[in-house]
This record gives C-alpha cells, sequence and structure tokens, in this order.
C-alpha cells in the first residue's frame, strides 16, 4: 500500500474538525490548569498547617503518575459514584488537574523569584493580604513565568491526544475511526503528525520570541 | 481491593514489561541525546541538518501519534516490528529528542573561557569535547535528565495502546474481568507514583554523586535510606 494524496484530502476535512476538539480541549484545560494551579501554589506558599503539605501530596502525587492512568481511572471509577458526564468533559477535568500539578510548580517558582523588598514593603506600608497578593506579587510573578506556562500550553496541545484512549474524539480519535473503517491507516495518522507539527512548531517559536521580549523589557 | 490480590501475579508480569520498558527505553534515549544532540552542533550542515528535523518532528508530536504512527502505518511501508519494539524505540526516540536538547543547552552554556583555554593549548576539537566540554556538562544535564527519566516512565503506559502488556495493560485486563474498577485504578497509580518517588531520589544520588565540587554530603546513610524505602516499597505495593 503506497501513499495517495486524494484519499489523504478526502480526509482532511473531518481530520480537521477532530483537530478543531483537540484545541478546544485545550483551552478548556488550560484554563482549568491555570485557575488551580494558581490556587494550590498561592495554599502552598501560604504554609497552613496539613492543608498546604496536602496540596504538595497533591502536586507530586499527580506529577509521578501517568495522564492515561489518570484518564482511565476518572473515566471509568467517576461513573460508579454517579457521576457521569461526556468523555470530552471528563478528558478535560482530567488534563486540566493534572496540568495544574505543573502550574502549581510554575507559579512557585514564580512567587518565590518576586524580590524579598516587595514583601517588606507592603508590611512597611501595611497593605493587607489580598491587595498585597493581586496588585503586588502576583503581577510581577506571572509575567516572568509566562513564556513557561506557554510551553506547558504546547506541551497540553500534544497530551490531548491520549484523551483518545478514553473515546474523546479528537484528532487521533478521529484517524483511528476513519483508520478502522476504510482499512488505511498511513494516511490518516501520517496527517495527524503533520497537523500537530503545523500548530505546535510555529506555536513553539512565538513562545520562543515572547520569552526574548519579556527577558529584555526588564 | 481483596479480589485483585488473587491478580497479582498478573499485576507483576506487568510490571516487570514496564521496568523492561523503562530501561531498554532510557538506555537507547541516552545514545539517542548525545548522537541528536551533539549532531544539532556539529559544524556540518550534514549532521547538522538531520539531526534538528529528527529533534523538531518528534518534540512537535505526541508520543502516543509516534506509537500510533510506528505501530499501524510504519507496517504498510514495508518496516514491520513487534509491539513491544515498537515501544521502546519510540519510548527512547521521544524522550531522547527532549533529553538531545538538553545535552546541547548544558554544553552550550560552558563558560567561553573552557573553548578559548584548548584552542590556546592545541586541543583538538574532538578531544575537548569528549574530555573538557562534555565531562563539566553533565552534573548541570543530570537534574533535567531525572524529569526526562520520569516523563519516560509515566509514558511507558501509552503502550498499553498498541497491546503491550505492561502494567496499565493488565490493569486495564484485570479491570475487565473483575470489575474491581476503584481498586486496580488505585493500585496502578500507587504502583506508578511509588516508582516516580524512586526514580527520582536516583537521579538525586547520581547528582550528588556528580556533584562538581565534592564536598558532596556521606553517600552511604542516604543509599541506606533509599535501600529501605525500596524493601518496604516493594513489600507494600503489591497488596
Amino acid at each position: 500500500m503506497t501513499w495517495d494524496t486524494e484519499y489523504a484530502l478526502s480526509i482532511l476535512p473531518r481530520l480537521l474538525r477532530g483537530l478543531l476538539v483537540t484545541i478546544e480541549a485545550t483551552f478548556a484545560g488550560i484554563a482549568i490548569a491555570l485557575v488551580l494551579g494558581l490556587i494550590v501554589a498561592v495554599i502552598r506558599y501560604l504554609r497552613i498547617p496539613i492543608v498546604s503539605h496536602l496540596f504538595t501530596f497533591y502536586v507530586s502525587f499527580v506529577r509521578g503518575t501517568p495522564l492515561l492512568v489518570q484518564a482511565f481511572a476518572a473515566f471509568f471509577i467517576l461513573p460508579d459514584y454517579g457521576i457521569t458526564m461526556s468523555a470530552l468533559l471528563t478528558g478535560i477535568l482530567v488534563v486540566g488537574v493534572n496540568y495544574s500539578a505543573y502550574t502549581a510548580e510554575v507559579y512557585r517558582a514564580g512567587i518565590e523569584d518576586v524580590d524579598k523588598g516587595q514583601w517588606e514593603a507592603t508590611t512597611a506600608l501595611s497593605l493587607p493580604g489580598r491587595p498585597t497578593w493581586t496588585r503586588i506579587i502576583l503581577p510581577q510573578a506571572v509575567r516572568k513565568i509566562i513564556p513557561v506556562l506557554g510551553n506547558y500550553w504546547i506541551q497540553m496541545f500534544k497530551d490531548v491526544a491520549i484523551l483518545s484512549a478514553i473515546t474523546v474524539s479528537e484528532l487521533l480519535y478521529t484517524a483511528q475511526t476513519i483508520g478502522s473503517s476504510d482499512y488505511r491507516y498511513l494516511e490518516p495518522l501520517t496527517l495527524v503528525g503533520l497537523l500537530y507539527l503545523a500548530v505546535s512548531y510555529p506555536a513553539a517559536i512565538i513562545v520562543r520570541r515572547l520569552e526574548r521580549r519579556l527577558a529584555f523589557s526588564r | 481491593m481483596s479480589t485483585i490480590i488473587n491478580y497479582a501475579p498478573l499485576l507483576w508480569q506487568g510490571l516487570l514489561v514496564t521496568l523492561e520498558l523503562l530501561v531498554l527505553g532510557s538506555a537507547l534515549a541516552l545514545v539517542i541525546a548525545f548522537t541528536a544532540g551533539l549532531g544539532r552542533m556539529s559544524r556540518h550542515m550534514a549532521l547538522r541538518a538531520p539531526a534538528a528535523i529528527f529533534i523538531e518532528v518528534f518534540r512537535g508530536t505526541s508520543m502516543i501519534v509516534q506509537l500510533f504512527w510506528a505501530y499501524y502505518a510504519l507496517p504498510l511501508l514495508g518496516v514491520e516490528l513487534p509491539a513491544f519494539a515498537v515501544g521502546v524505540v519510540v519510548l527512547a526516540a521521544n524522550e531522547g529528542a527532549y533529553a538531545a536538547e538538553i545535552v546541547r543547552g548544558a554544553i552550550q552554556s560552558r563558560a567561553a573561557g573552557q573553548t578559548e583555554a584548548c584552542v590556546a593549548l592545541g586541543i583538538p576539537p574532538a578531544k575537548r569535547m569528549r574530555r573538557i566540554l562534555i565531562p563539566q556538562s553533565i552534573p548541570a544535564m543530570l537534574p533535567s535528565f531525572g524529569n526526562v527519566l520520569i516523563d519516560l516512565l509515566k509514558n511507558t503506559s501509552l503502550v498499553a495502546t498498541i497491546t503491550v502488556l505492561d502494567l496499565t495493560f493488565q490493569g486495564l485486563t484485570i479491570r475487565t474481568s473483575t470489575g474491581a474498577t476503584t481498586a486496580v485504578f488505585t493500585t496502578l497509580l500507587v504502583v506508578y507514583f511509588i516508582l516516580s518517588v524512586l526514580l527520582g531520589q536516583m537521579m538525586k544520588l547520581l547528582e550528588r554523586r556528580f556533584a562538581i565540587d565534592r564536598t558532596a554530603k556521606p553517600l552511604r546513610s542516604k543509599l541506606a535510606s533509599l535501600v529501605r524505602s525500596e524493601r518496604a516499597s516493594t513489600g507494600g505495593s503489591g497488596t
């Protein structure tokens, strides 16, 4: 069997629809990861007894286990406890929670990088806790870590393909469906690889450029 | 939990396959990392271009897509490998591509003075790389290599999707035949977590061993505690 361009073009629209689902899942997933990761990072930083330890364990546990197994666990276990939702929603929650452990570490690095003098100044000015975080610390912390978060975004885009294992109809799953119904795997799977490259390579270049710009404007 | 104790031998077999993938995959990944990483720094375009393309393609696509491609599409082009071999090669190529960038980054960030000193002393480029730059760069590579190694461990689970009978695959089989969903997946998650923690500790030991300043803390007590925790975990993971 050899490469058939005509056939490849005929399945391209379906694959593009799959790519759209992948991109949607990535956007929703990164939104969860950014919010949840920030909450986890701040709670860990505040060193609340027990609670902070629990979140530290949460971060290392999520980072120490495979996304595929987490996805299977959520997909099969949740319905046993009466929580039913679509595969897509389960998948989005799983990648979001999974990446929150990574973004929490990134936020932590950003927060710890903020100059000690900034904390001392907020104390000297007797600024209350909330504006200290939202107006002083976090804006400075987040600025430096934007490129790192961008890299995790790209990484998540690639990891969404793992959700095909729990029947989320994203790009790879679409290609598998086409492959098993037409008995052709070469074209769909090659196109999936090319589409992934077509999105992630330019995205990586944008992040690299962003990194340079944010680094120089200090 | 009690239902899956009967299936412990199956999980154990799966664990062994996962460990084989980990060992073979990381050994091959290390070779690929240095080949591609050094290739990308070469003065010759004929070496630099293929290395760069290899690195960008493997970093730019998902590993699960690479697995599917190598397992379902590659045979159509005449290359047919058993699923296990596909798993090892793809794991190694994928993580090797990430590690290649670590190799390159670590070597390029060595002080320019080292290179200048070599030139002044008339040390030829190949020997400069082998005897001066690479040995100096290894401590800088180790922490990132540790992350890649743990990623490799976690990614071994993906080979279950191409019918390799690893830990995840056996877990899914047991779930189908017993229905003990929560117990099976809790066990899987805990076993993977223990393995990651052990790998992390092993890398910390290596980092201390290869630290440039040898005022490193005594290894013995750390080693002893590692052995102890390993014994505890192998005692506890089966149940």
